[in-house]
């Protein structure tokens, strides 16, 4: 899933100080389940405002909500009737969702309250680590299912490098060599013998390289 | 969201008691509660409301004289800091004093 | 893309290991700003003891003097340059156009390297590039030299050509697939391979152990790297500081055992050993010193290896 993590509350101070009215707008989908921006963090977030609010002698009005997701259009259309009251939406959904609801509601400012951070899984209870980088051209059936893209530093396709040592990467101790990992897991599976041939460039035009993009799927459309 | 909606209430402190650490019948609940208690404090702090509000201490059920300790120390702690900001600001905008004001 | 690792070119590099003779190659680090002199200073203070000059690009990804344009300065001096080129900073279309532009000066060296990543350098904050690894950098030169092509297929009136060189680590986890990772690099195309510095003999000639016994030193000439210690603070350094990197507690030792006034002296004289020790193992067809800051002890290193003089090359 998307994993966010919150912005700093001064950050989001900053963008709301001078306004009369805020709504905080949280998404029940991937940024509840990594904690960042569902209801609870909604609540949290929109309880802090108003007490800061209330310090500085100011009178504005923060009111909290939670929508399905911000991704798909009959959900953010659920706040059409609402929407004006507000002068700033301040959104806990990842960068889609805040980009969907400022293009639905063009005259109304829409900030975002967390940072969109990568794709990837619970490892364990608050803890999110990243597996997939989005290149359009899936090659985890030669890696032994280990994405070097998402988990080699240098993204390479013929690893590893001169660096990694112990199983680390050479940027950080924390950091596991995302080839030593392949490695690994083919010897597991007895194929060995992908080490030995070089893989070829990759074609990076599916990936963000590419440029924007945008998938078509003819039998669902009305 | 019970420690923030305290203080947002107007609350001048609010002190958290949890079993002694190990001693815990839900085995980590004291744990958890400790960390939540210390996410609200930097929140408070960061708004201006002053996270020293929000206490957490360990004690036993049995431990009557103790939490009497407690209670005290919390209350003198709280009286020293004086009213909440958030409770001087709710009684200006209704037009009240605070007890100081009055005194 | 065919796995013949043979193609001449007119690197003299090449042909003095071809002849069956030890290589000798060293590096200048180019300056941290625009002085040219600089790189010539370094260069002729090594260029009568070696036979090519690396020039290193961007090491540890700390921004310096391009090492293109060194190496066309060296190349203007008369000096054999070796351009090493990192998959870090840019993408195939700029590398493409360097070696093209490399080999339009007459260099006709190049080390492909992946490079370091970009947090160990001053510009932490940069976009890294990766577009290719090390591997895939080598079959593009190669592909340019012996088809005469750029990777997209455009034939090409005058290709480059290219001594393609690549690094190797024994000393990197895992072991296990160190001789397997210069075997993948061999096949892609590279002919000449410089190592990382050698401390820990033994590990060394177990990897080489290995290599030998695939028949890779046949392939592609494995030169060994030498870089001389200058006190017990840059031992201890290398030792804990830098990725990569097998400092033996022998060797530190042996630094401690001296007085600081002795370390540099006692720094050249392991490392005169250690080559003169590993010219006797087999699949070793030269040596890489790199002198890092401390060029001018290049020369005292290779006469007291006895690799002086050079062989001439017409």
């Amino acid at each position: 899933m998307i994993i966010a993590k919150p912005k700093p509350i001064e950050e989001i101070i900053d963008l709301v100080k001078d306004l009369k009215s805020v709504l905080v707008a949280g998404c029940d989908g991937c940024v509840t389940v990594c904690e960042a921006g569902g209801m609870k963090e909604a609540q949290v977030l929109a309880s802090a405002l108003r007490m800061y609010f209330r310090q500085q002698g100011k009178d504005t009005k923060v009111e909290e909500t939670s929508l399905t997701r911000q991704c798909d259009r009959p959900y953010i259309a659920q706040l059409d009737d609402k929407i004006e009251k507000y002068d700033a939406v301040v959104s806990l959904a990842c960068g889609a969702g805040v980009q969907f609801l400022a293009e639905r509601f063009t005259k109304k400012p829409i900030f975002p309250g967390v940072n969109t951070c990568f794709i990837g899984v619970t490892e364990e209870k608050g803890e999110w680590t990243e597996r997939c980088q989005a290149c359009g051209d899936c090659i985890l059936a030669t890696t032994g299912g280990i994405c070097p893209i998402a988990r080699c530093s240098k993204r390479m396709s013929n690893g590893p490098c001169g660096g990694s040592s112990s199983g680390k990467c050479e940027i950080s101790k924390e950091t596991a060599c995302g080839w030593h990992l392949i490695y690994e897991r083919l010897k597991e599976l007895g194929q060995l013998d992908r080490f030995e041939k070089p893989n070829d460039p990759k074609n990076w035009a599916t990936s963000r390289d590419g440029g924007p993009r945008k998938i078509i799927k003819e039998v669902s459309q009305a | 969201m019970h420690l923030m909606t305290a203080m947002e209430e107007g609350a001048d402190g609010v002190f958290v008691a949890g079993c002694l650490e190990g001693d815990c019948h839900y085995q980590a609940g004291n744990l958890r509660a400790k960390k939540r208690v210390a996410y609200v404090r930097e929140i408070l702090d960061k708004i201006g409301v002053g996270g020293e509000r929000v206490a957490m201490y360990n004690l036993s059920a049995g431990q009557g004289p103790r939490f009497a300790e407690i209670a005290r120390e919390m209350t003198e702690k709280i009286r020293a800091l004086g009213p909440s900001p958030i409770r001087i600001a709710k009684r200006k905008a209704a037009g009240r004093p605070t007890t100081e004001e009055a005194a | 893309m065919s796995t013949n690792n043979t193609s001449k070119t007119p690197s003299k590099l090449q042909k003095i290991m071809d002849a069956g003779d030890f290589g000798v190659t060293s590096e200048c680090g180019p300056p941290r700003g625009a002085d040219g002199k600089i790189v010539e200073e370094k260069a002729n203070l090594i260029g009568d003891y070696v036979d090519a000059i690396n020039v290193t690009d961007n090491q540890t990804a700390v921004v310096r003097l391009s090492s293109l344009a060194a190496c066309i300065r060296i190349k203007q001096m008369g000096y054999e340059p070796i351009l090493q080129m990192v998959t870090r900073d840019r993408n195939r279309i700029g590398m493409q156009a360097d070696i093209l532009g490399a080999a339009s000066f007459g260099i006709h060296n190049m080390l492909c390297l992946t490079g370091d990543h970009q947090s160990f350098g001053d510009h932490p904050n940069a976009a890294n590039v990766f577009d290719l690894d090390s591997t895939q950098l080598i079959q593009t030169v190669k592909m340019m030299r012996d088809e005469k092509k750029l990777l997209s297929g455009f034939e090409m009136k005058v290709a480059p050509e290219m001594f393609i060189g690549c690094a190797a680590n024994p000393f990197a986890d895992p072991f296990e697939i160190r001789v397997s990772r210069l075997a993948k690099k061999i096949a892609a195309g590279a002919q000449f391979i410089q190592t990382q510095c050698i401390y820990n003999m033994d590990k060394f000639k177990e990897w080489m152990k290995g290599v030998v016994d695939r028949g890779l030193h046949e392939k592609a000439h494995i030169m060994a790297g030498m870089t001389p210690m200058k006190s017990l603070g840059m031992a201890k350094y290398m030792k804990n500081k830098v990725p990569g990197m097998d400092v033996p507690e022998s060797v530190i030792e042996r630094m401690a055992g001296v007085p600081k006034d002795k370390q540099a002296e006692e720094g050249i004289k392991m490392c005169i050993e250690q080559i003169q020790e590993l010219k006797e193992v087999e699949g070793v067809r030269g040596f890489h010193i790199m002198a890092i800051e401390w060029e001018e002890k290049v020369p005292e290193i290779v006469k007291g290896s006895g690799l002086y003089p050079r062989p001439k090359i017409d």
